[in-house]
């Protein structure tokens, strides 16, 4: 795990001890030539605040918005991006890549 | 991803133990390893994703598990707090590597010329650099050219499994070395794990220069070149 990942756990946990809701989004798998490798990590909180990246920046608004659900339902989401995917031609995954990011709560 | 758990990868963290999280696929159950009851082929994989750093995916029967490594930092040792350290040091950090300086000179070796985020050796090289134990996660550089101070230190890490082994000194100067170290006992298979002159040939002048150039050396022998992959 790289140092920016390490960092990033460390923000979240300081994020939760101020009291704000934190959802973990992971790149689990990856194909072609995604962004990021697989264990790179985004931190997200209820109140909007990101840190760290799961892409080059092309699916972080959608990976956001599912840790928004994840962090009201508790329910941990599996999220396919790749450019047979309807979603990923909304959100623009304009590096011709494909990849899984798993979504959960912390807490 | 539950507080406890993250607590205790916080802890592994900070004790510089590697640990791997592992992760049921979909439904986010966890375990880490060492330390929870691992089912053994579990435990394997995941001792394979810390050996190779990387994380990995095993679907085991019916279940997919995500894993993923925390190990410690790398660690780079450098021999010598001159000029060039000063630069390299607070990059090297930047890049996640923990950082040692040894030099006995005091005069050098001070906080104040290298910064709060490094460690510091007083002591003599070879005594230092045994008590460091270069493993397969560390880089040497020696930047003294003083053999006094860089050939005790040469002397241990050329016998460590460090992943990289830089110096210092023009080609005139490595030639000298290699007939030193080669008294001293060292075969040729050790000598030859040298990368000398230090770092690439970026035509480096300032010393921020030839920090990234023995940065991107660094680099290129943990990760491999992209060219010299299939």
């Amino acid at each position: 795990m790289s140092a920016d990942s390490e960092d990033i756990l460390a923000t979240a946990a300081a994020w939760r001890a101020a009291g704000e809701d934190v959802a973990i989004a992971t790149v689990v798998e990856t194909w072609g030539s995604s962004p990021r490798p697989a264990g790179s990590r985004l931190v997200v909180t209820a109140s909007g605040r990101m840190e760290g990246s799961v892409s080059g920046g092309c699916i972080e608004g959608a990976v956001a918005d599912a840790a928004r659900q994840t962090m009201q339902s508790g329910v941990p989401q599996l999220l396919d991006f790749g450019i047979s995917d309807d979603r990923a031609w909304e959100v623009g995954l304009a590096c011709g890549g494909k990849l899984k990011v798993f979504v959960e709560k912390l807490g | 991803m539950t507080p406890d758990l993250l607590a205790r990868l916080a802890a592994a963290r900070a004790a510089k133990h590697p640990v791997a999280l592992l992760t049921r696929l979909p439904d986010g159950a966890q375990m880490l390893h060492p330390g929870d009851a691992v089912p053994e082929a579990l435990a394997t994989e995941a001792e394979a994703a810390l050996r190779a750093d990387a994380a990995r995916n095993v679907t085991l029967g019916a279940e997919s598990w995500f894993i993923q490594p925390q190990n410690p930092p790398l660690r780079l040792i450098v021999v010598g707090a001159v000029h060039i350290a000063q630069a390299l040091v607070p990059m090297a950090a930047r890049l996640g590597y923990a950082v040692t300086v040894v030099d006995p000179r005091r005069a050098f070796a001070t906080e104040e010329r290298l910064g709060a985020e490094v460690a510091i050796s007083g002591d003599w090289p070879d005594e230092a650099m045994t008590a460091l134990a270069p493993d397969t996660r560390t880089a040497v550089v020696t930047l003294t050219h003083d053999p006094k101070l860089d050939d005790p230190a040469l002397e241990v890490a050329l016998r460590s499994p460090a992943f990289y082994i830089g110096c210092l000194g023009s080609r005139r100067t490595h030639a000298k070395r290699l007939d030193r170290l080669r008294e001293a006992g060292l075969g040729e298979a050790e000598l030859a794990k040298i990368h000398a002159p230090v770092g690439l040939d970026i035509g480096a002048v300032t010393a921020p220069e030839i920090a990234v150039s023995i940065l991107a050396q660094i680099v290129a022998s943990r990760r491999g070149p992209k060219s010299e992959k299939k």
